[in-house]
């Protein structure tokens, strides 16, 4: 989240698009409706935080939303491009936030284009782009030319209103299924939030991110966020809700493929030495009022991070062991494990805390990719379709080759550590009780293992064992690392003094500092732990100084106990808040009060050369127009890989030209399906009761949702033959499931293209382990919900497109 | 009620019951509930935690019990009714969380199921540990990459993945990924694509 839980309840206006927060996140759904009974909220005179609903199924969040608009899934993209349509053709933006925070002055090279669903650029070969006309019009120094007047052709502003007068009413409602009336009572509401003294939020979750666009998506709604000025301000930005309790930190700290912590880029092949690394990495200042902080900085937090890895072994002369970090091929996110496990070429998984199967996409082939591995680690509390896959359904334990090991870990409960929860708080936890039989720590399985690793490669020597040598452990037990001890490590010291730094401006580049996590740098400081604090609401007078919720000595927030990201948009150009009555930070006439400033806490705004408001960005400002996405600078509606029809916009384009097909780059046989066959749209989501898959252990919560269902539309059902409480199959192009069914009117029909669609909805919790499982053996072999959803990835994250895909409904 | 907190609830409850309207049936339910569940915590270690579950990050109080035989007892777990993201809320799953935290259901010791094997066999630590230890030097010195064809240095193991850890604490986050890399590993992830 750019803000926090908290702050929902300073919003006047609440999009939820690709979410279900009543029941997915009940508990921080109260500040939705905080803001939804506050008088003082809302559009015009007030009167209550109006919330609007925009999901295929009608849930508990659609019950209290002042509209709900039935979508067809994977169209996000078309209903926020006809909102910025809207906004822009009736000059209801923030005109401004417009011309001072974003990029809607800058211009774009000749040469860019768009035409029939293509952007300037494209290799129908590589199934790529070349994204070099997808630059600004720069001067000598490399500063980008503007245009204040937004007039200019070029300008980002004129790229765009042309690009998006495309998405009329008629086209968005053609495309997502909502009826033309209620999309523009919705963009009259969205209209008014351009408006300085107004503030709208938008709160996503995966219903989003789960699509072959998953990453336009997003930028969709944040593109309406800046032209409207929401962006930098309580009560407004781009708010993931993110579905697992430390989800957040694990980002941060980079157990994800393409960065290191910190959201460093990880190296790529080719990048000699750290020039060439930052060369290629970090962004560059496109304007001279652009701090580039991020970019500025790079090379001093990864020093600090190499320096704390790699200790006396990382010198100025051998480049901080550059060297030793790894530099991949090509991409290595989840699904490139499993097509490189069936390509052959990946030999052994550690799941920690993670099942593969159940996850999917493609359950049954992920399954045959953990059979041809040499051998499996599950570390969890319990059982998981993964470390049972070698007895799943359809396998074969005689013929599944692979070796499995099952190691007993503790849980959250029984160790300490810090939580992170999507508003960025990250609160310390007690260990509450002792471990639970033989169970150890994850991190001192690892730490034991590595060290016994070590071991061999001392004793028998092996392949570059120099980052394994060097890699630094020191702590009190190098085999039971301390999380006290790692916090610490994240948060980084000064190596002259010894001393643990308060803020990442002190880190430095010449080895002389250390940072685990730059971003974490100022959590755990000489002072001691940041994260343990816990002045709440006990005394909100005192603990909550601005009212706004910021609550800045509860836990610790990055960067910097920072509560609102990107702030200093929530003043004016001279430094006062859009909205006297919900300041984000404000001048005083010598600094910045309110929250930690996202900006130099002394920077005089009125002085000519003060840096533009958002400093991470090399351009100091809002990208509208961007050439970080490798599917297009602008955000453009494409159709799911598997979709009921063609794309209104431009049919022969109709898919992410970019999209990544796993199979067909393998040369696999075609695993998705057509309308004609599967001419039901299905998506797939989460009961308030369940957590993935995890909670199949819990009796309490397997009593309230007890047995895999399918939600079918009354009038499919009908024409099917099926009651409520039947078993029915679902069929996709790749498996079929065997559920009940429970015939409602929370889901239902779509009209499309032209066309009447049905659209059914899957609950993704059960499988052929837990508690359920034992009491439906046979049953439960059918119940894998992924096993249905497409093994495709979006172009830029690779998120599967578990949101959007065929099925065909049968009565068993 | 919309407005009372589990703190004003307690307040109530606790220092001025008498002045609650008493039941139908003589004796005040509200009090009634609230001598039971002192008496549950009564005498109790009073922890800090958080929700294990979804992302909002609710805050838990955890009350703990030495016993006799020296085993600590987990009593009880509900909202922290101090922090600012749940004012003492929870929903179904962390009003559970107890059932989750201490389970019959756990792996009580490693497991190994061998290649073709039909069933799992119980070890002990040290036989998983000298295994794996072995399997991931095997793959890493089969796999790994130290210069690739176009001759660049790029020092990576190819044929060993690590996914995990959604509910890590940070830190051992922070810890898998140093190791990980240390490993050479470059297919590493986690719950946030999918």
């Amino acid at each position: 989240m750019t803000n926090h839980w908290r702050d929902i309840k300073n919003a006047d206006l609440i999009l939820i698009n690709g979410a279900n927060p009543a029941e997915a996140h009940p508990v921080g759904f109260q500040w939705f409706m905080r803001a939804k009974l506050d008088p003082q909220r809302g559009p015009g005179q007030g009167g209550g935080a109006k919330i609007i609903h925009a999901d295929p199924r009608f849930s508990r969040t659609s019950a209290v939303a002042d509209i709900y608009l039935r979508i067809r899934p994977g169209t996000d993209i078309a209903y926020f491009g006809g909102l910025i349509n809207y906004v822009i053709q009736n000059n209801l933006f923030h005109d401004e936030y417009v011309k001072h925070y974003t990029n809607a002055s800058f211009i774009v090279k000749d040469g860019f284009g768009f035409t029939d669903g293509l952007f300037t650029g494209y290799d129908p070969k590589r199934r790529a782009y070349d994204t070099s006309t997808w630059n600004y019009d720069a001067d000598a120094k490399g500063f980008a030319k503007r245009d204040l007047t937004l007039q200019h052709p070029r300008s980002v502003f004129q790229l765009m209103k042309a690009h998006y007068a495309r998405y009329t009413p008629e086209m968005v409602s053609s495309i997502t299924g909502i009826p033309q009336q209620d999309f523009l009572r919705v963009a009259q509401m969205v209209g008014e939030m351009g408006r300085p003294e107004k503030v709208m939020t938008i709160v996503y979750a995966v219903g989003l991110t789960h699509h072959t666009t998953g990453g336009q998506l997003i930028r969709s709604g944040a593109v309406l966020q800046l032209l409207l000025g929401n962006m930098g301000r309580p009560g407004g930005g781009m708010n993931a809700e993110r579905g697992h309790a430390n989800i957040q930190g694990n980002t941060d700290h980079a157990i994800s493929w393409e960065i290191l912590p910190g959201y460093l880029r990880i190296p790529a092949p080719g990048q000699k030495n750290l020039d060439d690394y930052v060369k290629q990495s970090a962004p560059k200042k496109s304007d001279p009022n652009s701090w580039n902080f991020f970019g500025t900085n790079y090379r001093k937090f990864m020093v600090s991070l190499l320096k704390g890895w790699y200790g006396d072994a990382a010198t100025k002369d051998n480049e901080f062991a550059f060297d030793y970090i790894p530099k991949p091929a090509g991409n290595s996110s989840w699904m490139s494990i499993y097509d490189q496990a069936l390509r052959g070429k990946m030999e052994g998984v550690i799941l920690s805390g993670m099942t593969a199967t159940s996850i999917g996409p493609d359950s049954t082939q992920v399954m045959q990719a953990l059979a041809n591995l040499k051998w499996l680690v599950v570390m969890d509390a319990f059982p998981t379709t993964s470390s049972e896959f070698w007895h799943g359904p359809g396998m074969d334990p005689v013929k599944v080759q692979t070796e499995v090991f099952l190691l007993p870990c503790t849980h959250w409960i029984e160790k300490d550590g810090s939580f992170v929860n999507s508003g960025r708080w990250s609160q310390w936890k007690d260990q509450v009780i002792p471990p639970q039989g033989d169970a150890r720590h994850d991190h001192w399985i690892m730490a034991d293992l590595f060290s016994r690793i070590k071991a061999l490669y001392q004793k028998d020597g092996g392949k570059f064992p120099d980052p394994i040598m060097h890699l630094t452990m020191h702590y009190k037990d190098p085999m039971k690392p301390e999380l006290d001890e790692i916090a610490q490590e994240i948060n980084g010291r000064d190596l002259t003094t010894g001393k643990r730094l308060a803020t990442f401006a002190a880190l430095k580049d010449d080895g002389t500092t250390t940072a685990g996590d730059w971003i974490y740098t100022g959590s755990y400081p000489e002072a001691g732990n940041l994260m343990k604090r816990r002045a709440g609401v006990q005394d909100p007078a005192k603990n909550d100084p601005t009212g706004m919720g910021f609550y800045p000595n509860w836990a610790w927030s990055w960067p910097l106990n920072r509560r609102v990201m990107y702030n200093r948009a929530s003043a004016d150009l001279e430094g006062k808040p859009w909205d006297p009555t919900r300041p984000g930070i404000q001048w005083n006439g010598t600094k910045w009060v309110g929250d930690v400033p996202d900006y130099p806490p002394t920077m005089n705004p009125k002085d000519p050369k003060a840096w533009l408001p958002f400093i991470m960005n090399g351009e100091g400002v809002g990208r509208m127009f961007s050439n970080s996405m490798v599917d297009g600078p602008l955000p453009e509606h494409y159709e799911p890989v598997e979709a009921p029809i063609e794309n209104p916009l431009h049919p022969q384009v109709s898919a992410n030209p970019v999209a990544f097909l796993y199979d067909k780059a393998a040369g696999r046989a075609n695993r998705f399906g057509t309308a004609d066959e599967f001419p039901v749209v299905a998506t797939t989501y989460r009961l308030t009761e369940h957590e993935h898959y995890i909670t199949q252990q819990v009796p309490h919560l397997v009593q309230l949702q007890p047995e895999a269902f399918v939600e079918i539309p009354q009038g499919l059902a009908d024409s099917k033959g099926i009651k409520n409480g039947d078993m029915v199959r679902v069929r996709s192009k790749r498996a079929a499931i065997e559920v009940r069914a429970i015939v409602t009117k929370r889901v239902g029909q779509v009209e499309v293209g032209g066309k009447k669609v049905w659209q059914v909805g899957i609950p993704i919790h059960w499988g052929f382990v837990g508690i359920s499982a034992e009491m439906h053996p046979e049953k439960s072999q059918r119940w894998l919900a992924n096993s249905l959803t497409p093994f495709v990835g979006d172009a830029n994250a690779r998120t599967p497109e578990f949101k959007a895909f065929l099925v065909n409904v049968e009565k068993v | 009620m919309a407005t009372l907190t589990r703190r004003d609830f307690l307040k109530l409850t606790g220092v001025s019951a008498g002045t609650l309207a008493l039941s139908e049936l003589g004796f005040n339910l509200a009090q009634a509930a609230q001598v039971q569940q002192t008496l549950r915590i009564a005498g109790a270690t009073q922890s800090h935690s958080v929700c294990p579950y979804c992302a909002v990050g609710c805050a838990l109080v955890a009350y703990t019990r030495k016993e006799a035989d020296g085993t600590v007892r987990l009593l009880q777990i509900e909202g922290d009714p101090d922090s600012p993201v749940n004012e003492g809320r929870l929903c179904p799953k962390g009003a559970t969380a107890l059932q989750l935290a201490t389970s019959t259901r756990r792996v009580e010791h490693p497991m190994y199921r061998a290649p073709g094997a039909a069933s799992w066999q119980t070890v002990s630590w040290d036989f998983v540990l000298n295994k794996l230890a072995q399997n991931i030097k095997a793959t890493r010195d089969r796999t790994f990459v130290a210069v690739d064809d176009k001759g660049n240095v790029v020092n990576r193991t190819e044929g060993l993945a690590f996914a995990g850890g959604a509910a890590f604490s940070s830190e051992e986050g922070y810890f898998a990924t140093k190791v990980m890399r240390g490993l050479g590993t470059v297919y590493i992830e986690q719950q946030a694509r999918v």
